[in-house]
């Protein structure tokens, strides 16, 4: 009953989540591929925001949305009761231990093929961590050439965030409600001859081309 | 309620008379595509023109059957929505946010505070007094002085257009002129009809005689001929309307001209932001139709000089 009744719960405070960030940031949703269908599908973004992950999964259809499980720290994610509740019943994280000897059963990349297996799509940031600095975007991790290597057949679909950490920069507390604008682009696969790096900076390329090309910031 | 005056319902049976009359010609014109099926361009920006025009005065009337307070909401939302799309765009380091914050959630509220409590006085000088003065202080102590004058201009022009220059359209509620009393609300209808039909004649002059474009390198489909046909036409349109007005034949006609050319002014002046800015539109709020400000930008300009044109000819004194 409990369980119930926490699914329910999560399940509305989604709704009011998508509904809210939908009037914060009026996002502008573009999509350079054909809209999603029920095949599983990974999407890697560039992360700058600590609610990239919700615009992505409210950008999203509705129906997909339940679907759609952004892989996020576990240790982050399980550190309290509230967190627990968002991580487990609002998104339905893949929760991943970032540092190895905290790993019991599955490593990460199998984690997330597992729930790819299960028919989820995943929200990926292949950054590794938020993107503080004056660069578009950080070097690439090697999670998403391992993910592809396992799941060869799985469409990587790169997105693009713009101006998310515009409406809350680092350090404030008060939002403005600034448009965002976000991109979903061509999906792309692990090549046959393709080794690492090239993989790694094709998919980081195929990102960077969404970014549009004027920047008012200064 | 209001108390209603039967002119005013009147005036609005014949304003949707008209709305009715050219959706029916348009939809009638919308059926006739050529060869390769394309709806004719100037047939699909009547449609599209149209299809505003009836959401604006539905909301226009939804709104003023509960009255003043509700119009000013409407336009608060409304100048919220338009603030957002223009600082959007603006030059801004994050050293602004408290800048941004202010301008939301402080100096637009105000504003539309000031409209409500008819405090005339303030209303009229906040934002280009204090509100001007107060944003680059909010800027100058975060400390970063990179392209300053650019990020505060652009922030005042943004307050300048979405909040200060729209908030004098309900601002036009507030006017007090004899025998005129519970009437105000058409001169709001007088405004924006006249405006967009300023807009839409100055559109069918230019693509039926323009020759010489105003400046080729913002638009080549507005001209001189456009401008000047249309805001003539638009003076007509306004004698037509005049019946809505405490204006006569002769001033009515005056003021259709002068707001046709303001406000086609206007929206040349917003393509060209929007053109060195590299977006077609400002929002998304429908598909195709853009945001806010482009529904709006020739209002946004006529607003304040129809209003004070009003309040210095027309309001009682004393």
């Amino acid at each position: 009953m409990r369980d119930w009744i926490e699914t329910q719960l999560g399940h509305l405070v989604g709704v009011a989540l998508a509904g809210l960030i939908h009037l914060l940031t009026a996002p502008r949703i573009v999509w350079r591929t054909r809209p999603p269908g029920r095949r599983p599908r990974v999407y890697f973004a560039n992360h700058t925001s600590n609610a990239d992950t919700v615009l992505i999964w409210a950008a999203l259809p509705p129906k997909l949305r339940s679907r759609t499980r952004p892989v996020a720290a576990a240790d982050y994610w399980l550190k309290n009761g509230l967190r627990k509740f968002f991580g487990t019943r609002v998104f339905y994280t893949v929760l991943i231990e970032r540092k190895a000897e905290d790993r019991f059963g599955d490593d990460p990349v199998e984690q997330m093929g597992l729930a790819l297996d299960a028919g989820s799509s995943l929200i990926i940031f292949p950054e590794g961590r938020r993107n503080d600095t004056e660069a578009p975007l950080l070097p690439f991790k090697t999670g998403l050439f391992h993910l592809a290597t396992a799941r060869p057949d799985v469409d990587l679909v790169p997105v693009w965030i713009d101006n998310l950490n515009g409406v809350m920069p680092r350090g404030e507390v008060i939002p403005v409600p600034l448009i965002c604008q976000i991109f979903f682009g061509e999906p792309l696969k692990l090549g046959k001859t393709e080794d690492r790096d090239q993989f790694l900076d094709r998919a980081s390329d195929a990102m960077l081309s969404l970014r549009p090309q004027q920047d008012n910031t200064v | 309620m209001n108390p209603v005056s039967p002119d005013l319902w009147q005036a609005l049976g014949w304003v949707t008379a008209i709305l009715v009359v050219v959706s029916l010609i348009t939809t009638a014109l919308s059926a006739r595509r050529d060869v390769n099926g394309d709806l004719n361009p100037v047939v699909d920006n009547l449609k599209a023109r149209m299809r505003g025009w009836w959401i604006m005065l539905a909301l226009l009337v939804s709104v003023f059957v509960t009255g003043k307070g509700a119009v000013v909401i409407l336009f608060a939302i409304v100048s919220m929505g338009a603030l957002r799309e223009f600082l959007t765009l603006t030059t801004r380091h994050k050293a602004d946010h408290w800048a941004f914050v202010a301008s939301f959630f402080v100096i637009l509220p105000v504003q539309y505070l000031a409209l409500y409590l008819d405090w005339y006085g303030f209303f009229a000088v906040f934002v280009p007094v204090y509100a001007f003065l107060l944003l680059p202080m909010l800027s100058v102590v975060r400390g970063r002085t990179n392209r300053f004058l650019a990020r505060v201009a652009e922030t005042q022009w943004a307050l300048m257009v979405a909040v200060f220059c729209l908030s004098h359209v309900p601002a036009l509620l507030f006017l007090k002129i004899d025998g005129f009393e519970n009437a105000n609300f058409l001169l709001m209808v007088f405004l924006v009809l006249v405006v967009q039909s300023g807009d839409l004649l100055q559109h069918l002059w230019s693509a039926c005689i323009g020759q010489r474009a105003i400046a080729p390198d913002i638009s080549k489909s507005r001209t001189w001929e456009g401008f000047l046909g249309g805001a003539a036409s638009a003076g007509i349109v306004a004698v037509l309307l005049s019946w809505l007005t405490p204006f006569g034949i002769v001033h009515a006609f005056v003021m259709g001209v002068v707001l046709a050319a303001v406000g086609g002014m206007g929206r040349m002046v917003m393509a060209a932001i929007k053109q060195d800015r590299g977006v077609r539109d400002w929002g998304h709020m429908s598909d195709g139709q853009g945001g806010f400000v482009d529904r709006l930008d020739s209002v946004i300009f006529a607003a304040p000089v129809f209003f004070h044109l009003t309040r210095f000819f027309w309001q009682s004194m004393g």
